[in-house]
């Protein structure tokens, strides 16, 4: 359905891919593998006719040979892209997303309704046509953009890191949507960072690395550790090394916790020196509202927050600061990292303050930030480049640089391995290893299971705003939490 | 029926303000409900409707424009020369639109080929335009203009049918066709979001100059409905103009963020900021709380307008 051959792409100064190959064939799944920065956005870019490739490669879509193809005609030849961050308009209506221009000259909006819940229907998602995008979760944008690509006959569909965003359970049932699709005949080419769902999914693996093309293997030919290691070039032997660290004593104590207006629920729970609570649920659960009731940006309607046994009152960030709280938050993009500031600058953020007597004293910040960048080994060019402009690992690194800057003593980390490579992966977990050791206290909110498993002293699994359960790290196991998070009947 | 009325609570709201407004005066005031008064009423509005029609669409596309008080002068301007000249007046009227054209799109191209911010880039045409109308003009007013020039040489009394029915004509064509075809949608996805758009096979670029070049139109034929009124063109018109007319788009319910936004919703902005002037002047309230009024309405809807953001995130 979809060929590539001897695809090469130069940027000024940086060879993003040679020699790459990619066959696909009607109904296989097939997986394309390989760190950021390997080539996988690139050639997505390319074979959707966003970027074009350098002179020399060979595509061809349903056997027509495709050169200076625009998008659109890409489109017309049967391609759909389902990006990472899905790209709807959130102002416009379900029914229009689904099927912007895709009608003549005028619309008539009654058939775009109808055509709207037909195509809805197909694939399994109820949704109410007329709601704006904005208003949807992420999984249902996800099955939006799914439907969106069927609705323009597409025959070959590539998914870019589609579960990236979704809980577990949204998740598997898009990876049973996949397999529905592959069933019909459409050949799907799948992005991810999650090994699991391509080892369950995908008929062939297609491995890249910087740029270079590394081999495609079918499903026999591999497993896990074959790939991690086609991917690093390099043995990862242990995915989450745990460093065990004694236990100190107890940091933060939550007593019956609430806020209502986002749904948290009398959680009471307590978090020890050298130790990393994971926080399991599914979207929704109210894990990140958790977070973001500890750390004052939705001040708690009830209960107790104590650090070290005293009860203290956590209305604003800057009291949550005051009492050694850190959070680096979900979205790095969003809230994470200020794009178009120096990395210096995004470090130094939260402790303007303490580094600025009358005026900043620009080498402290300096070497405070050239310190810590370089003991989370944030790869840059140097402190002064932009944070936008770095790969979302690096990006993650920056984020988590600024809140070691304020010294804190309990650090929540929400979703911080989101989409990022494996390698810096490792290194964020390597970190985080080594801050427990410091006595810090982790709060690990996660949706990737096997993460939260690998390095957990304990996992507390929240349904629906209240706490489901904790578990140790010897009790808890894959479906441990997932009974905990699901069960609908249990206290 | 509750939905309908969720979708549309900007629409709601301004219609109860606008008709809580027309019903003040019945509170003893005599010669308010008279024909003439919303007949003055409406042809007073009607150029900063048309322009504001077009201000909706610049807006919904991501984009702003407060060069066009000084398009507007420079519409009448170029109107009053070229009759001077002995054009005849449908030529008049096809020249002035075609420089209202080539005005906007020149706002567009600084914005979409050079990337300059679209308030930078047209902070720069405005000054410009203002002091090149000073420098041609002297800051004399046009004087000794053809007699077919105002009113197009009707009788007053029928061009005000005709210049209200035309305006009638195009608004509705206009907001019909910005709801319902495929090249008006396309403004609405290019202020969502460029890349998502891009993606869908639209050229961003071509639609933010389009905008604005069907906004520099919008303000000639604003030009044209306005300063054929009178025997001389003043040259120090339309200050200020951009202003009412963002503040009628934004009080009818367009983002300022782009990608939501209606030509209805704008109308009613117009009506409701647009009225408030006359019925004071027949409530015998001192006109200088006209412009606090305006500015408070500018303020509740702005400040309504984040509030329901906050709370369909939260949603």
């Amino acid at each position: 359905m979809l060929s590539l051959r001897n695809v090469a792409k130069t940027y000024p100064g940086v060879r993003a891919l040679r020699g790459v190959r990619l066959e696909l064939a009607a109904g296989e799944v097939h997986a394309l593998l390989g760190e950021n920065g390997a080539g996988k956005s690139t050639l997505i870019k390319i074979a959707s006719g966003v970027v074009q490739p350098d002179p020399g490669a060979e595509i061809r879509i349903g056997g027509v040979v495709v050169e200076h193809a625009t998008p659109r005609q890409i489109q017309e030849l049967g391609v759909a892209v389902v990006y990472q961050n899905p790209t709807l308009f959130a102002e416009l209506s379900v029914a229009e997303n689904l099927l912007f221009g895709e009608d003549g000259a005028v619309i008539s909006w009654r058939g775009r309704a109808a055509a709207a819940r037909a195509l809805l229907a197909r694939i399994g998602a109820e949704l109410d046509v007329e709601r704006p995008v904005k208003d949807l979760r992420m999984a249902e944008k996800q099955l939006l953009e799914i439907a969106r690509a069927l609705g323009r006959k597409a025959r070959v569909l590539i998914l870019d890191e589609p579960t990236a965003s979704l809980s577990q359970q949204d998740a598997d049932r898009l990876l049973d949507l996949v397999e529905k699709l592959r069933a019909e005949g459409v050949a799907i080419l799948y992005i991810t960072h999650r090994l699991e769902e391509v080892l369950r999914l995908a008929d062939r693996f297609t491995v890249l690395r910087d740029g270079a093309y590394i081999g495609t293997y079918p499903r026999s030919e591999v497993d896990r550790a074959r790939l991690i290691q086609l991917m690093a070039g390099r043995d990862l032997a242990e995915m989450f090394p745990k460093v065990r660290v004694p236990l100190g004593e107890t940091v933060l104590d939550t007593r019956a916790l609430c806020h209502e207006p986002s749904g948290v629920d009398n959680i009471s729970l307590s978090v020890r020196r050298g130790e990393i609570l994971g926080l399991a649920g599914l979207v929704g659960a109210g894990r990140t509202e958790f977070a973001r009731v500890l750390f004052g940006l939705s001040p708690a309607t009830s209960g107790a927050i104590l650090i070290d046994g005293k009860p203290v009152a956590i209305r604003t960030v800057g009291d949550a600061l005051a009492q050694g709280l850190a959070y680096v938050p979900e979205d790095r993009k969003e809230h994470g990292v200020v794009e178009a500031l120096p990395i210096a600058e995004n470090i130094s953020l939260p402790i303007l303050r303490r580094l600025a007597g009358v005026w900043l004293e620009e080498p402290r910040e300096e070497q405070l930030a050239a310190e810590l960048s370089a003991r989370l080994g944030v790869k840059a060019a140097s402190i002064y480049v932009a944070a936008g402009t770095l790969s979302g690992g690096n990006q993650q690194k920056v984020a988590l640089a600024r809140w070691l800057a304020t010294k804190p003593r309990v650090l929540i980390l929400d979703e911080p391995t989101q989409g990022i490579d494996v390698g810096a992966k490792a290194e964020i977990h390597r970190i985080m290893g080594e801050l427990v050791k410091e006595g810090l206290a982790i709060i690990l909110i996660s949706s990737e299971l096997p993460e939260l498993l690998g390095l957990a002293d304990r996992i507390a699994v929240l349904r629906r705003g209240h706490l489901a359960g904790i578990l140790s790290a010897e009790e808890a196991s894959r479906e441990a939490v997932l009974h905990l998070a699901l069960e609908d009947n249990a206290s | 029926m509750t939905s309908l009325l969720r979708r549309h609570s900007r629409e709601a709201a301004l219609l109860s303000a606008i008709a809580a407004l027309f019903l003040l005066p019945l509170f003893g005031v005599n010669g308010f409900y008279a024909v003439s008064t919303f007949r003055s009423l409406a042809i007073d509005n009607l150029p900063v409707l048309l322009a504001a029609a077009g201000m909706t669409l610049v807006i919904v596309a991501g984009q702003i424009d407060i060069s066009i008080g000084s398009q507007f002068v420079v519409g009448g301007i170029a109107a009053g020369l070229l009759a001077k000249s002995g054009l005849p007046m449908p030529f008049v009227v096809l020249a002035t639109i075609a420089l209202g054209a080539v005005l906007g799109a020149l706002n567009g191209l600084l914005v979409a080929a050079a990337r300059i911010p679209a308030i930078i880039a047209t902070l720069a045409t405005m000054v410009l335009l203002r002091n090149g109308v000073l420098r041609a003009t002297g800051g004399d007013w046009i004087q000794n203009l053809p007699a077919g020039f105002q009113w197009f040489g009707l009788p007053s009394g029928v061009a005000q049918v005709a210049y209200l029915a035309a305006a009638a004509a195009l608004f509705g064509a206009f907001a019909w066709a910005m709801r319902n075809t495929s090249a008006g949608r396309a403004f609405y996805a290019v202020g969502c979001d460029h890349e998502a758009a891009r993606r869908i096979g639209l050229n961003p670029s071509r639609q933010v100059v389009a905008a604005f070049a069907v906004l520099g139109v919008a303000t000639a034929v604003a030009a044209l409905l306005n300063f054929t009124r009178y025997p001389t063109i003043e040259t120090n018109a339309g200050l200020g103009f951009e202003l009412k007319v963002i503040a009628a788009v934004v009080v009818g319910g367009t983002a300022i963020t782009g990608g939501r936004g209606s030509p209805i919703g704008t109308l009613l902005g117009v009506i409701l900021l647009g009225s408030i002037g006359t019925v004071f002047t027949f409530l015998h309230v001192n006109p200088a709380w006209e412009k606090a009024i305006q500015g408070a309405i500018l303020l509740v809807a702005v400040v309504a307008d984040t509030a329901f953001r906050k709370e369909s995130a939260r949603g």
